[in-house]
């Protein structure tokens, strides 16, 4: 059951419709609410390894739904601290709740100033408008 | 420039139910409305409808249609009787699909052929190309709507009694009269539906009106994978004889029809190549065009929502084709495993 539209204003916000939760020096990434409608429910997440490391603007992964298959792309760089094994397991998490259960991986940040590049929700809002 | 897409009686009722359209076949057709996996399950379970009025109606009427169709299809035709129907192909000289279709006898000198949308045009010229004089062939696609009403609670839900697969009969819903054929492309119980195009929005708010879900083309093409049937365009093509694609259960052999000679000895000397189902042993999901090791490819492939895995067909070597031969699929650069397994991957009543 695919949740209802939002987009919390606590988030940063990248114009592929992935989102980062700042947390001190590590972040939390996960794809938006646009991104999991329009893909469907997810049947597949193809994760990176804990350790591997993560480009900002280059894809760190791809999620699946019946119909279309989708990169991930990383709004910010760094290490692969950890990937939601609920997303793995049970991708349907990721349309249920993208912004809490359903989030894909934590990274330890390489460069805390990428940050400043990223949208905040009236910016991000502009994009959706554009879609 | 851009061509304008072809709508079917039904367009208005699929906006309105808030479905997500999309091209096939140079139509705009609903791919969902709730969602791919729920209306799968939905006519697993229960009852689903589609929309299928873009399919194509072919009309062959005449003393000698029997022997223009005879000439024609795969099947030995000459044994359908009147309110009888039969899956057959219609072939080219190479033993390849021009079309998979349904042959449906209305009377004794008259057949509706259904074909596939993206072939009705091809289908239809092919046919008036081999009239023979006594055999009057037409196209009748604009004059018909087509909806097929899938799963184990259809018939009954539609108010039908029983009857057998592969018959058809007319009847009456909501004061529409219609065609009610038993045929499907599910794995499951139920009918496919032709009635007037200008009766089409009655009839299909009758049937939503009896409880059946509306599905689009999304879970019809996971219904249909998971059921092991051949889609026109994927598994089957001009290209690919009925032997390699394992439908030589509709060629009758020992008729003469277009190919048949090649097809006699395809089957003799064995193919070189069979299409056959497998399924993930990888997490992955296998996608038409994609490699299978020892010169294969996949010709079909999506996640199953039954079996909750990824699912496919494709052509392989005849030496590799045997139940339980492992094979390894390239999954965007990834090599996947996967198994061949007995078809169908799904049988009605064991969801």
């Amino acid at each position: 059951m695919a949740a209802a539209e939002s987009y919390p204003d606590d988030l940063k916000y990248h114009r592929e419709h992935d989102w980062a939760r700042i947390d001190g020096d590590e972040a939390v990434l996960g794809i938006t609410w646009f991104a999991q409608d329009a893909l469907g429910e997810l049947v597949h997440f193809e994760a990176p390894s804990t350790g591997s490391n993560v480009k900002a603007g280059s894809s760190y992964g791809e999620v699946e739904s019946v119909k279309a298959v989708s990169d991930v792309i990383a709004p910010l760089s760094g290490e692969v601290l950890e990937v939601n094994q609920a997303a793995v397991d049970a991708p349907e998490t990721v349309n249920e709740d993208p912004y809490g259960s359903g989030w894909l991986i934590r990274i330890r940040l390489a460069d805390p100033g990428e940050v400043d590049a990223l949208l905040d929700l009236d910016a991000y809002k502009q994009v959706l408008a554009e879609q | 420039m851009s061509t304008t897409l072809l709508r079917t009686p039904l367009y208005d009722r699929h906006v309105a139910l808030g479905a997500r359209l999309v091209p096939f076949a140079g139509w705009e057709m609903p791919v969902q409305y709730e969602g791919v996996i729920p209306e799968h399950r939905a006519v697993r379970a229960d009852a689903g409808v589609f929309d299928v009025s873009h399919m194509g109606e072919l009309e062959v009427e005449g003393p000698r249609a029997l022997d223009l169709l005879q000439s024609l299809l795969s099947s030995d035709v000459a044994q359908v009787e009147p309110g009888h129907a039969r899956y057959t192909l219609l072939t080219n000289e190479r033993g390849g699909i021009v079309d998979d279709l349904i042959a449906y006898r209305v009377d004794r000198f008259r057949w509706l052929l259904v074909v596939n949308a993206s072939n009705r045009d091809t289908d239809h010229a092919w046919l008036k190309e081999h009239e023979i004089s006594g055999s009057d062939v037409r196209d009748v696609s604009d004059e018909y709507a087509l909806l097929a009403v899938q799963g184990p609670h259809a018939i009954e839900k539609l108010g039908f009694g029983p009857a057998p697969w592969n018959t058809f009969a007319e009847e009456r819903i909501d004061g529409v009269e219609c065609m009610v054929n038993r045929t499907g492309y599910t794995g499951e119980d139920g009918c496919e539906i032709l009635c007037m195009a200008e009766d089409a929005a009655q009839l299909w708010d009758g049937v939503l009106a009896r409880g059946v879900t509306p599905c689009g083309l999304g879970a019809r093409d996971t219904l249909r994978l998971e059921a092991c049937l051949a889609l026109h365009g994927n598994d089957i093509t001009p290209d690919t004889d009925a032997i390699s694609a394992g439908l030589g259960w509709t060629c009758a052999l020992d008729k003469e029809f277009t190919g048949a000679d090649e097809l006699r000895r395809i089957k003799a000397e064995g193919p070189a190549r069979k299409l056959v189902p497998f399924v993930m042993e990888d997490r992955a999901i296998p996608r038409h065009g994609m490699a299978i090791d020892g010169g294969g490819d996949v010709t079909s492939g999506t996640h199953s929502p039954t079996l909750d895995v990824g699912i496919g067909m494709g052509y392989v070597p005849s030496e590799r084709a045997g139940v339980d031969t492992e094979l390894q699929i390239d999954v965007r650069g990834k090599a996947r495993r996967a198994r061949i397994v007995k078809r169908p991957f799904y049988k009605k009543g064991e969801g």
